[in-house]
């Protein structure tokens, strides 16, 4: 386990991947944060064409990148993405990363700087099974989907479905698109999907339109 | 005057370090940021002089830019012929599509990899990243290395006798810049017939040297590496450079430049500039490490202003400067720290992102934790440009202890991101424009 690798193998990171790769506009441009060894952006170049850039800060999984002949810069995302100009890319990727980055507004804002639109990938803390553990244990939750404990956590917020929205209004962003991914499938629409979903896509944007 | 070197008889240049110790602090270091290392773990597990070499080579010359096709310079002077020293390693692709220029830094030389002969213990400055199997694997690759106009290795500079007859250049020698040692080694590689590079690699002021290739002959390369550089010398470099400069040209021995014909020459100017130099490639912490306050003998002050050696710091820094003197000349020194201290790529083409703007080459820029001499915000400015004129850029920032000079010393971690590097860049072919 290591705290500051961004890039976690998911228990559903394929899924996710197909799911990204489905919002992705052929040809444009994305960058990825926390990109790992690169599949999702190789993905992307080699099946949709895309100009991708990767950003990473362990060296093993940024050499993986280079090894799939991707463009990466290795950097902290807590520092901010100061060498990426404005607009530079249609769209900025965050899978499974936002709960472990010290400041989430910053961060938030960063990917909409740099691009017009951003796709996050966020675990729910909100599921029922996490609220049982609280309520039942009256300990902080280790469930099958957040295998951690708290003092040796990559998670440094917890935040739920809710939250999310919440967050994103507060900064002044669209969600434009929420998918809920529940036992491994996406869910469009779901009823109770705060309850439900282990994690959840959104789509954000700057404006509204 | 004591002077010891402090690495035992295995000391062959100023680049040996205590591995050991240092590698155990950066796996320290790097665990703390919580980075996986495996390749710093290998570095020290692993003997470099163990590996494959490229044996025993010999140092070439050529001579070009003959009359009346001589050189002008940027600082108006005109020359030629020039004398190019300069090393091969591994064998040139039918395709001509292999080849990989080395850029040495500033007191390095064409001699990057292998012996000079059988019984040479001490290798090029380069060899463990130089090699079969290693960080450029010549096996796979043809290798170039060769010595900066300018210097004192075989290619012409101040030390070599003038075009007039009248005895060596001296300070007579035409002002260089960093592009003019370009436009010489560019000479070079159209002579060995290669029309497109694999890679332009290089270090410190080599690292200044690739950059201003993709500025200055952007179809040239298909691949731009920089290590531990920036796009131009920041004020506390030149400072250091001013320091070495005015120490031997206060010597005595200098006299304004023509000393060759006497015994010494401007020597302690010399070895002093070295040693100031030679701080700037330490960092805090490997210098701490390797030194710290201990003494050269004994455990107790001697109480004598006289000896210069007492603390194992002096004694190393005197040995370095000694070893320096022996191989190198104070008329290049000064000639190429100035160029060093000139370059600026943004001035010289108007703005960086002029300078980035004509060539498809892709980049791998790299700058070291601890370097104070080339901060990692140098390297980021350049990579930050590149990005904004949508340029292939990777950047990777590297763990290290040993500030400036890591780029001449963790071989494994930089063989580690410049191998895929290099085998994608190869893969993708020559798309010759």
């Amino acid at each position: 386990m290591n705290a500051s690798r961004y890039s976690m193998p998911g228990f559903d990171s394929g899924l996710i991947d197909e799911l990204l790769l489905d919002q992705v506009d052929s040809g444009s441009r994305v960058i990825d944060l926390g990109c790992g060894d690169g599949r999702l952006l190789a993905r992307l170049r080699d099946e949709r064409n895309c100009q991708v850039l990767g950003i990473e800060l362990g060296l093993v999984e940024l050499t993986g990148a280079i090894g799939r002949g991707l463009s990466v810069i290795q950097t902290d995302l807590d520092r901010g993405l100061d060498d990426i100009p404005d607009d530079s890319f249609d769209t900025a990727v965050l899978s499974q990363t936002l709960q472990e980055v010290r400041r989430p507004t910053t961060v938030l804002r960063e990917m909409l700087r740099v691009a017009q639109r951003a796709l996050i990938v966020v675990p729910n803390f909100g599921h029922w099974r996490v609220r049982l553990k609280v309520v039942q244990q009256g300990r902080a939750p280790v469930t099958d989907a957040l295998p951690y404990e708290w003092y040796d956590t990559p998670n440094l917020h917890v935040c739920s479905m809710h939250d999310i929205r919440d967050l994103v209004e507060q900064l002044g962003f669209f969600v434009i698109r929420e998918i809920p991914i529940i036992k491994g499938r996406p869910v469009e629409r779901a009823w109770w999907a705060n309850l439900r979903a282990d994690s959840a896509l959104y789509v954000v944007e700057r404006t509204g339109e | 005057m004591q002077e010891v070197p402090l690495s035992g008889p295995g000391v062959r240049d100023c680049h040996n370090r205590d591995r050991t110790a240092s590698a155990d602090k950066a796996h320290g270091l790097a665990r703390r940021r919580g980075v996986i290392e495996p390749m710093a773990i290998e570095m020290s597990t692993t003997n470099p002089a163990d590996d494959g070499s490229v044996g025993v080579v010999e140092t070439q010359t050529v001579t070009l830019f003959e009359p009346p096709a001589t050189l002008t310079l940027a600082g108006g002077g005109r020359l030629g012929p020039v004398t190019v020293a300069y090393e091969t390693y591994g064998t040139l692709s039918p395709e001509r599509d292999n080849a990989i220029f080395i850029c040495h830094a500033l007191t390095g030389d064409a001699h990057a990899a292998g012996v000079h002969d059988s019984s040479d213990e001490k290798p090029g400055w380069w060899d463990d990243f130089v090699g079969p199997g290693k960080g450029l694997d010549t096996d796979r690759y043809y290798v170039i290395c060769a010595n900066v106009l300018g210097g004192c290795q075989g290619t012409t500079g101040p030390g070599t006798t003038s075009s007039d007859g009248d005895g060596p250049w001296g300070l007579r020698f035409p002002f260089l810049t960093v592009d003019d040692i370009v436009r010489v080694h560019a000479g070079l590689v159209e002579h060995l017939g290669i029309s497109r590079l694999l890679a332009v690699i290089g270090g410190s002021l080599g690292g200044m040297q690739v950059l201003e290739w993709a500025a200055r002959f952007p179809d040239r390369l298909r691949s731009a590496i920089v290590l531990a550089s920036g796009a131009k010398l920041a004020a506390r470099g030149i400072a250091f450079n001013a320091i070495g400069r005015r120490a031997i040209l206060v010597d005595p021995g200098f006299n304004d430049g023509n000393y060759y014909d006497q015994d010494e020459g401007p020597r302690f100017g010399l070895a002093l500039a070295r040693m100031v130099a030679h701080i700037t490639y330490l960092s805090e912490d490997s210098i701490e490490l390797k030194f710290g306050r201990r003494l050269q003998q004994g455990d107790s002050f001697a109480y004598d202003l006289t000896r210069e050696t007492e603390f194992q710091v002096e004694s190393y820094l005197h040995y370095q400067g000694k070893r320096f003197v022996e191989r190198f000349d104070a008329n290049s020194y000064l000639f190429l720290t100035r160029a060093m201290d000139y370059f600026d790529l943004a001035s010289t083409h108007g703005s960086l992102t002029r300078a980035f703007a004509q060539t498809e080459a892709r980049f791998l820029v790299t700058s070291y934790s601890t370097d104070w001499l080339f901060p990692s915000s140098q390297g980021r400015e350049v990579v930050r440009t590149l990005l904004d004129v949508g340029r292939d850029v990777t950047f990777v920032e590297f763990d290290s202890v040993y500030g400036h000079d890591a780029f001449l010393i963790e071989h494994a971690q930089l063989a580690g991101v410049v191998v895929p590097f290099l085998e994608q860049t190869f893969a993708r072919g020559t798309n010759v424009p």
